[in-house]
């Protein structure tokens, strides 16, 4: 086959990636988007396999296999709630055929010239970071206990000098080829420093490390194109950095952190105020029965789903209440902040999940007007997104971040098995308002014991 | 040198179209954005492809290896972000 069909092929793969992406801004075209990307994917697959010459059939098509038949089982076994560490473990992979893709050229020869040599090193870099760091975000969404608190002394400083060093470690490789065994010092290094950048990172932060390793799965894909000049993998690789990168970006500013801020700085919880302080004798709490007649009255509802409504898997459930109240009459709506949750857009896609139609879930800056003229709030598993404490400017560890003003409601249930504080580690003084009503339970349950107690209400 | 700076255009360009084009997205649908660029990072099995005309254990080991983790990576990002986009109904 001639270079320039491959190259022709390659151009049409591109342009569906670019296609697909622009479809994704309306979840009425987004399906149909998925299909043309999957369909560039397959072209560029096809193409490729045609052209390699002397090409290892048995060891391709046997691969192939392998991978179709667990990437299969893995799309189809996961769960809603289960999506940001299927994110994460798919990031990793990425990560990690891109080091082996750069390990495999270089060793084969094909890595040669200064180009190729230091996009192989980088490749190697971004790759065994992308595979560690996802690894480790895995096990920390999977809450895997002996991840907790690993955060070393001098951290920073550590970070700096792995970094540092994983560079170093590549001069050789490149300045007298082939330098396999630096390679893969190189990487062994920087596999080492994924691992400590994510381990030190919070529960908070996780929908921004989430966002960040998949812009690194792309400049590792972007920088294999450089060790093999393929300018479609830059291209697809590309978009995918810039995906990650607008994701993190618009995380860090719905938390008012920056980027350093998140990666390097831990969360100083002890210049809040004391929980004993802020609840001590004001927090109302009432009963199942208790609520159901208040929302039996209630015309406008605003309901706040948090993580605690992924874990506790109650979307069902909730979406069960919601059908109750509105064939009562009442106007339900779905208040979402952008970091709900552990992964941006997590909370869109349980509610959906549940049937829950997409026009009646609005974002932050949409539903931030209306909650003055809310009758009730439900605030379900969240806490720091809903904490008023963060209108202040400084102070507190989550001082300056955008909330939802569901304060402003006239009543405002929150559904929560504890007092205990959210991410950030500090009390809530929501909790302890007037118009404030605690309903101890976990997510799900106390969901259908709503909607068992607005039956008789 | 020339062969860099024209793989360097492409990138910078692909960039801000990257920019462009995923800075509509809208919140909702960040989830399956995040998958379907999962799977389209899994393009790097193009590379691992090419490399499968070498012979020699250690690079068919590499190879192998590559195309299974970018292959699970391409198919497992399609399947689950179909799986999301397809339940997103308008009431």
């Amino acid at each position: 086959m001639s270079s320039g069909v491959v190259n022709l092929a390659y151009l049409i793969a591109a342009v569906c990636f670019i296609v697909a992406f622009k479809m994704m801004s309306s979840p009425r075209s987004a399906a149909r988007g998925n299909t043309i990307s999957s369909f560039g994917m397959l072209l560029a697959i096809v193409i490729t396999v045609l052209q390699t010459k002397s090409l290892n059939v048995t060891l391709v098509a046997s691969a192939l296999l392998v991978g179709t038949a667990i990437g299969a089982w893995l799309a189809k076994s996961t769960s809603m709630t289960g999506m940001p560490q299927m994110v994460a473990l798919l990031n990793g992979f990425g990560g990690g055929a891109s080091l082996l893709v750069a390990g495999a050229s270089l060793h084969a020869g094909d890595a040669s010239g200064l180009q190729a040599l230091i996009a192989t090193g980088l490749s190697g870099i971004i790759g065994a970071v992308t595979f560690s760091g996802s690894l480790v975000a895995y096990g920390k969404l999977e809450e895997w206990k002996f991840l907790d608190g690993l955060r070393p002394k001098g951290h920073q400083a550590i970070v700096a000098t792995l970094f540092a060093s994983s560079i170093f470690a590549m001069v050789p490789m490149i300045v007298s080829p082939p330098g396999e065994m630096w390679f893969w010092i190189a990487c062994a290094i920087a596999s080492f420093l994924g691992v400590l950048l994510v381990v030190a990172i919070g529960g908070a932060d996780m929908p921004v490390v989430i966002c960040l390793l998949n812009s690194y799965s792309g400049l590792a894909a972007a920088s294999t194109g450089f060790v093999l000049n393929n300018s479609m993998l830059i291209i697809a690789g590309s978009l995918v950095g810039a995906s990650g990168l607008i994701l993190t970006q618009i995380m860090c500013k719905a938390m008012n952190r920056s980027m350093a801020n998140v990666i390097l700085g831990a969360m100083d919880a002890s210049t809040a105020a004391k929980a004993d302080d802020v609840y001590g004798g004001k927090v109302k709490s009432a009963s199942a029965e208790e609520l159901a007649m208040l929302l039996a009255d209630a015309q406008t509802i605003v309901i706040v789903p948090g993580y605690g409504l992924a874990v506790s898997q109650g979307q069902h459930a909730l979406k069960d209440l919601a059908s109750k109240l509105t064939a009562r009459g009442a106007k339900v709506t779905y208040a979402i902040h952008p970091v709900a949750g552990r992964m941006p857009g997590h909370m869109n896609v349980l509610l959906a999940e549940a049937d829950i139609p997409y026009d009646q879930v609005k974002e932050m800056d949409d539903i931030n007007p209306e909650f003055k003229e809310t009758d009730v709030a439900i605030v379900i598993g969240a806490n720091d997104i809903v904490n008023p404490i963060a209108r202040e400017p400084k102070g507190n560890p989550i001082a300056g971040m955008p909330i939802l003003d569901v304060d402003q409601a006239r009543t405002v249930i929150v559904l929560k098995r504890s007092l205990s504080p959210g991410f950030a580690g500090i009390p809530n003084p929501l909790f302890a308002l007037p118009n404030t009503l605690m309903f101890y339970a976990d997510g799900k349950k106390g969901l259908s014991d709503l909607a068992t107690a607005l039956k008789d209400a | 040198m020339d062969q860099f700076v024209t793989a360097f255009t492409i990138f910078v360009l692909a960039v801000f179209v990257g920019f462009e084009v995923i800075r509509k997205v809208p919140p909702p649908l960040h989830t399956p954005l995040t998958s379907a660029s999962n799977a389209v990072s899994g393009i790097t099995v193009v590379g691992a492809l090419a490399l499968a005309g070498h012979e020699g254990t250690l690079v068919e080991v590499l190879t192998f290896l590559a195309i299974v983790l970018a292959t699970v990576n391409v198919v497992g990002g399609y399947g689950v972000t179909n799986r999301m986009l397809k339940m997103f109904k308008k009431g």
